[in-house]
């Protein structure tokens, strides 16, 4: 009997997102998750590891990361160094073959969970460069003329922030899920099991702010899970009151805010202008 | 087994393919679905759907595919409540912006005009579509009244309580109907790269060490030498005239690809043809505006330039001193015109308009004329003819 992916304690998760972990696993494809900021699209790989007891390789891309940083690289200059230093080293050319990311995950002795993290982040064709080696699970080292191929094929988790698109072979080779930024019953566990201790009434005036803060339109960036966790956490360190945030006055209601959710002055006032001429039209 | 399915996916415009079908009957022959609809429903759309803005449309096909929905249709109308869009609008709109709707007709008017446009949307889709205010029709910001554009349909009207999940459409907020992608404009702006070394050098400069190591006799001699960059440099001058904004989605989806492409990207903005003076924002125009010979003195010939406008306005605005709509020009814009492609070797105009509505307008003709005809559409075509232009 496979193990199955659930959530954990701190890890709340939605029906869709089991199944297509579990799909993932299953046929050992690519899982590619987006979603909004701040929604744990990275965490995900941590709890998926946890979760099915598998040890965790991380590859951060950076946008000067190249495909090939991935699979293995070629350190000339060490051994043109240990040439002119007599090392009898220099005789192989496999002590200067550096191992990356992906070949650690092929080689590992048992199955990984391999998270790509941001790989929008990287040059556009990035995705491509990665296909065959994703798809097949092997690659070739022309240094060593030696095939590198998975031992277990491993749960590759792919996340991305939509900054650029991506290629469409490289999607069809994915499963894909949307991580929805999760409606406030589901916020209300994820609170909860982050904060265990926070006050419930607390908790329910900030959730209201925090949801009505979302929906003004035209916002730059609007709040998301992590941010909410940390102003929570804010609000329970400085001990808010809770009259703060029932306020009908912005100046009362703006700087718990300021900084923890809205992250910029366009965005302030655009809630100061909006936000507070609706509550007013409810009062 | 589900062959019909995937064409009709297909036919609504998400682009499955054989190979995603194929995985998506091996995860089920493996049981990930658990033969519970949910679960398939949410597999499919998993292995199906690799873009969150098709979601919704992969929902409608699913919903019709599955359960053979009936087509619905006059009484749905009522089921957009006007109050409620009425309200939404007082919500947005400042009192100023209440008075120029006031001026325009007022609200029936508005209502009547996004009437007929969800009649229209309902009749483009096959069926009749039950639900309202999807995709196209949502933004309110065509009417130019919200830039930010409107989304009807957000807030929730129906009963929830009894819906199918994939009836619950909760993806359709992210549906792009007419969306290009910025994908496709990065790929087409890639043809102004132009790479050179410049800069620090601190990369190894491989064959130039090799020879200078034969030089010395076989003793390592490392020779450095500066990272290869994009060193086009652009310089972008957007129109942010009155009837640009109906295009201010293109607009921002072109600046927004630029910007990731190229390093050197300066952004200036005008109104309607530029003038002695040019913004850097559209806010507090008149904190932050340029003179126009500071631009040509600051950025030499080997910049290329690219107007962005509609090119669309009085063709005075152009052809006569005084001519501006918003301040008097001592120098009329052709004059203008001239100066910046005169000075800028490389220069061309991308029109947001769509081409075929190009010969009616007659300032657009004259500034075709004054670009030498280097006038291309804000579209993937156009854009990569511009960039061959620019990169000649």
């Amino acid at each position: 009997m496979r193990k199955r992916f659930r959530g954990t304690a701190s890890y709340i998760t939605s029906r869709d997102l089991e199944v297509a972990v579990d799909a993932s696993v299953t046929l050992k494809r690519p899982l590619l998750v987006k979603g909004e900021p701040g929604t744990g699209k990275t965490m995900l790989a941590f709890e998926i590891a946890a979760a099915l007891g598998m040890p965790l390789i991380q590859w951060h891309i950076k946008s000067t990361t190249r495909a090939q940083q991935g699979l293995y690289e070629y350190d000339a200059v060490s051994r043109l160094r240990d040439g002119q230093l007599g090392d009898p080293r220099v005789h192989d050319i496999a002590n200067y073959i550096v191992r990356g990311k992906l070949w650690d995950a092929f080689e590992a002795p048992e199955p990984v969970v391999l998270l790509i993290d941001e790989v929008d982040k990287a040059d556009i064709e990035f995705p491509n460069d990665l296909l065959l080696e994703l798809d097949r699970m092997e690659f070739f080292v022309y240094e060593t003329r030696q095939t590198v191929t998975a031992r277990h094929r491993p749960v590759v988790i792919i996340t991305s922030n939509n900054e650029k698109e991506l290629p469409d072979a490289f999607l069809r080779r994915c499963f894909f899920h949307y991580i929805r930024f999760p409606d406030p019953e589901t916020m209300d566990r994820i609170v909860a099991s982050h904060l265990p201790d926070i006050r419930k009434d607390l908790a329910r005036e900030a959730l209201k702010l925090f949801y009505e803060i979302r929906d003004v339109p035209g916002l730059k960036k609007k709040p998301a899970t992590s941010e909410l966790i940390d102003w929570l956490k804010l609000l329970m360190a400085d001990e808010i009151p809770i009259t703060a945030l029932r306020s009908n006055d912005p100046k009362v209601v703006i700087p718990p805010l300021h900084g923890a959710l809205l992250k910029n002055e366009q965005d302030v006032h655009l809630f100061e202008r909006l936000a507070f001429l609706h509550r007013r039209g409810q009062a | 087994m589900f062959a019909g399915f995937i064409a009709q996916l297909r036919a609504s415009g998400v682009p499955a393919s054989l190979t995603e079908y194929l995985t998506l009957l091996r995860a089920m022959k493996q049981g990930c679905a658990e033969y519970s609809v949910e679960s398939f429903y949410f597999l499919a759309r998993a292995a199906l759907v690799k873009d969150e803005r098709l979601i919704d449309r992969f929902d409608r096909v699913f919903a019709h595919f599955f359960r053979g929905l009936g087509s619905v249709d006059a009484e749905v109308m009522a089921e957009l409540p006007e109050e409620w869009l009425k309200k939404l609008a007082e919500r947005l709109l400042t009192p100023e912006e209440m008075a120029a709707v006031e001026a325009l007709g007022g609200w029936d008017k508005l209502m009547e005009t996004l009437r007929q446009r969800l009649a229209e949307q309902k009749e483009r889709h096959q069926g009749g579509s039950k639900w309202i205010g999807t995709a196209g029709t949502s933004p309110f910001g065509a009417y130019g009244y919200n830039p930010e554009g409107i989304r009807i349909g957000q807030g929730d009207s129906r009963n929830r309580s009894a819906v199918k999940v994939w009836d619950k459409r909760e993806f359709r907020d992210l549906d792009g109907e007419v969306e290009l992608g910025t994908r496709g404009m990065k790929l087409a702006l890639r043809r102004l790269r132009r790479f050179a070394r410049e800069g620090q050098p601190d990369e190894l400069d491989m064959s130039g060490t090799i020879r200078a190591t034969a030089h010395n006799a076989g003793v390592l001699d490392l020779k450095m030498q500066a990272e290869r960059r994009n060193k086009v440099k652009v310089l972008l001058l957007l129109d942010i005239g009155g009837s640009m904004d109906d295009h201010v989605t293109a607009c921002e989806q072109l600046f927004s690809a630029a910007r990731a492409e190229f390093k050197h990207l300066e952004t200036f903005h005008f109104h309607n043809c530029p003038y002695e003076r040019l913004w850097r924002t559209n806010r507090r125009r008149s904190l932050n505006e340029t003179p126009t010979f500071e631009i040509l003195r600051t950025y030499g010939a080997d910049w290329r330039l690219v107007f962005v406008g509609d090119a669309t306005m009085s063709p005075y605005e152009i052809t006569q001193p005084g001519g501006s709509i918003e301040h008097w020009n001592e120098e009329a814009g052709q004059t203008w015109v001239e100066r910046l492609t005169g000075h800028f070797e490389r220069a061309v105009w991308i029109n947001p308009r769509p081409e075929g509505r190009w010969e009616h307008v007659h300032s657009l003709q004259i500034l075709r004329r004054l670009m030498e005809g280097r006038m291309y559409p804000l579209s993937l075509d156009g854009l990569d003819n511009a960039m061959r232009e620019l990169a000649r």
